[in-house]
């Protein structure tokens, strides 16, 4: 009987705690629709191939006209001849329009402006375009920083069309073999990371914001002066926050499966392994640092100290191999970063449970420390 | 012989930081017996309620509950007590029928005890409304309903009504007052509202900066200076003067001068009223209203201390 009214008194904390959580509106959208959005507005940002439109100034020294059509200036005769002219009487510089057709890479639209020199200095101050071109005894001149990659890719993509003697060539003929193969796009790249930053975030969030709540309206205090057993408390905001965890989880792989064909390559049991680790690692952090105070602006402070630093350096958007080489060996044991590296070996590198293990085990073992450091310390009243 | 206490303070001190909160308290509280702890905000009041109900440890003297410290008896206690905690918020998202639900699973109680909570709190029109969404006196009248799930041997509230209109204050004292006439729960409430000690207990227990003042009942903390009457009276305000209260009068005369209000405790009316008469006629000093009433708690906190107890 004993027995069956203690599963009670735990049964009633689950599914109040339930119910408080989805309850709140907000718990919905950020842990369930807003990873979706994020996936969707940076998976399409760095997938569709785009128009690119780009300016170029032209330098015409002979100031009369271009109209009369001397055939050895290349740079006019190629204006009239190769190009569309634009007549938009707002603008007081004369534009043609030249495209270079290029079905993978997307096309690429320059507009021609003939201006003076100084006229096209402004511009260019003005970061409105970023290359100039002249001409000097029938060769062309490129003017552009150097170290502006923007300029850089304007002067390839021109010089490719001037450089070949006799007709300038509109269409990009090379062959390029964009990389399409499931697992090496950037959406592969991103989606295991945003799982394990919605693990950290919605563990850090749901478990110590809810305990410093709780403390800050008395209600802690309240709770424990009853017969209620304080581990039943605690395993019920645990479990609750696990199922959510799972939940928002699944739903973004749903989601991402559907609209970006993401799918995973490794074993499912050690990718179950890996998350509930990871769960628990946070889960450990959030009750170590919710611990003592009963004040929601220090609990908020003490969130963003654990959450920001990994948002930025554990890779869920970008690798950290990009940071310097010697803030690697810094990175990798922060437990987003061991989070995002095991889900991510398993979505796209096809690993099993003898790659999870070791890591999982870090996890598990940070989020028991923790935790028991966090017990210790715990303040009830 | 005297009654077993149910409640038993002994010789009790309390300190935090910078304050010495309680001072050696002494306490025994009969069964049945509704204790009321009376005095101002930071009397200490609290502190002294809340190492009864286990929450804070004392840091000198003892007290037991039915004869058990609360070290090693934590669970049985629980089991015995009803509390309210001053400014406890509950979940606000949860309903005021789930709320009473969860804290009942605490003590293995099922629906029927909640059904009749919300019976006796009158918020059966708000069972399925949201906590966030009650008034002040709806989610105090949840919290004693809270404290009353377990049918407490003890209940311990602190200031119940604190913060409530006078309507809101009185549908409590209705709650508690069934409670006292159905049940042989012993009550401690803690207030600093002299009418709510007068209206609900049987006992009153006056205290301040740490230390019992007067304890007893309504007569004997009022009638042990029988002969004396009260008279409060008020004068022409342009006429006030600062000799009314001068020292050396004849007459203790306490003045308010937010309520231009003069009051003065007399033991012989007859000999004494005409004095006063004079003693104002003297000073040029117009009388316009004057009334005897009876002698209040917040007269006897007066006279012990100088201050009202809402100060």
């Amino acid at each position: 009987m004993n027995r069956i009214n203690r599963e009670n008194q735990l049964f009633q904390l689950i599914l109040a705690r339930i119910k408080e959580t989805i309850r709140e509106p907000g718990v919905i959208f950020w842990g369930m629709i807003f990873p979706m959005l994020m996936s969707l507005g940076l998976g399409i940002a760095f997938m569709n191939k785009t128009d690119i439109f780009r300016r170029v100034g032209v330098i015409i020294h002979n100031q009369d006209t271009i109209s009369t059509g001397d055939s050895t200036h290349v740079l006019q005769s190629f204006l009239q001849h190769q190009t569309e002219k634009i007549n938009n009487p707002k603008d007081r510089f004369p534009a043609y329009k030249f495209t270079i057709r290029d079905e993978k890479l997307g096309n690429s639209i320059f507009l021609f402006q003939e201006m003076r020199w100084d006229e096209a200095m402004v511009l260019l101050k003005r970061g409105n375009m970023s290359i100039v071109l002249n001409e000097q005894k029938g060769q062309i001149g490129y003017h552009f920083d150097p170290l502006n990659p923007d300029a850089q890719l304007s002067y390839l993509k021109l010089s490719g069309v001037f450089g070949k003697k006799g007709n300038p060539v509109a269409e990009n003929r090379t062959n390029i073999q964009p990389l399409t193969v499931r697992g090496t796009r950037y959406i592969d790249f991103l989606i295991p990371g945003l799982i394990a930053m919605g693990v950290m975030m919605s563990t850090m969030w749901g478990i110590s914001y809810d305990i410093i709540e709780k403390r800050s309206k008395k209600l802690l205090r309240r709770m424990v002066a009853t017969p209620m057993k304080k581990y039943n408390f605690l395993f019920a905001l645990m479990t609750v926050r696990l199922v959510m965890n799972f939940l928002e989880a699944a739903l973004l792989f749903i989601f991402s499966a559907i609209v970006f064909g993401i799918s995973i390559q490794g074993n499912i049991g050690a990718l179950f392994l890996i998350f509930m680790a990871g769960s628990i690692a946070f889960t450990g952090i959030a009750t170590f640092i919710s611990s003592h105070t009963s004040k929601t602006e220090i609990g908020n402070g003490f969130i963003n100290a654990v959450v920001m630093p990994m948002m930025v350096l554990s890779g869920v958007f970008f690798s950290y191999h990009n940071f310097p080489d010697w803030t690697i060996p810094f990175i990798q044991p922060l437990p987003a970063t061991i989070l995002a590296d095991g889900l991510r070996s398993i979505f796209i590198e096809g690993a099993g449970f003898a790659e999870i293990t070791v890591p999982s085990l870090i996890l598990i073992t940070t989020g028991v420390v923790f935790f028991t450091a966090g017990l210790k310390i715990f303040k009830w009243h | 012989m005297q009654e077993t206490a149910v409640i038993e303070v002994k010789g009790v001190h309390k300190s935090f930081k910078t304050v010495h909160a309680v001072k050696g308290i002494s306490l025994r509280i009969p069964k049945g017996q509704f204790v009321a702890l009376l005095g101002p905000n930071g009397a200490g009041k609290t502190t002294l309620v809340e190492m009864i109900e286990g929450i804070q440890k004392p840091d000198e003297g003892e007290i037991l509950i039915l004869g058990k410290h609360w070290k090693s008896n934590e669970e049985e206690l629980h089991r015995i007590l009803g509390i309210s905690l001053q400014e406890t918020r509950y979940i606000d998202k949860l309903t005021v029928a789930e709320t009473l639900q969860l804290f009942a699973s605490f003590f293995n109680l099922y629906r029927d005890r909640v059904d009749s909570i919300i019976d006796l709190i009158g918020l059966e029109e708000k069972r399925k409304s949201y906590v966030v969404n009650l008034s002040g006196g709806q989610r105090q009248r949840l919290a004693i309903g809270i404290a009353l799930l377990n049918n407490p041997k003890i209940l311990l509230l602190d200031e119940p009504t604190t913060g409530l209109d006078p309507n809101a204050r009185r549908e409590i004292w209705v709650i508690l007052m069934k409670l006292k006439e159905q049940s042989e729960t012993t009550m401690i409430l803690t207030t600093h509202y002299m009418e709510e000690a007068e209206q609900l207990c049987d006992y009153i227990i006056i205290i301040d900066q740490g230390e019992i003042l007067k304890e007893g009942n309504m007569e004997q903390l009022l009638n042990s200076d029988q002969e004396k009457k009260i008279v409060e009276f008020t004068i022409e305000s342009n006429s006030f003067s600062r000799e009314i209260t001068e020292t050396g009068s004849p007459f203790q005369i306490q003045w308010d001068p937010a309520r231009k209000k003069g009051i003065v405790e007399i033991h012989h009316i007859d000999k004494e009223l005409p004095a006063l008469f004079e003693y104002l006629g003297q000073r040029n000093l117009q009388l316009k209203n004057l009334e005897f009433r009876k002698r209040t708690l917040d007269d006897l906190f007066t006279s012990l201390t100088g201050r009202h107890l809402h100060e």
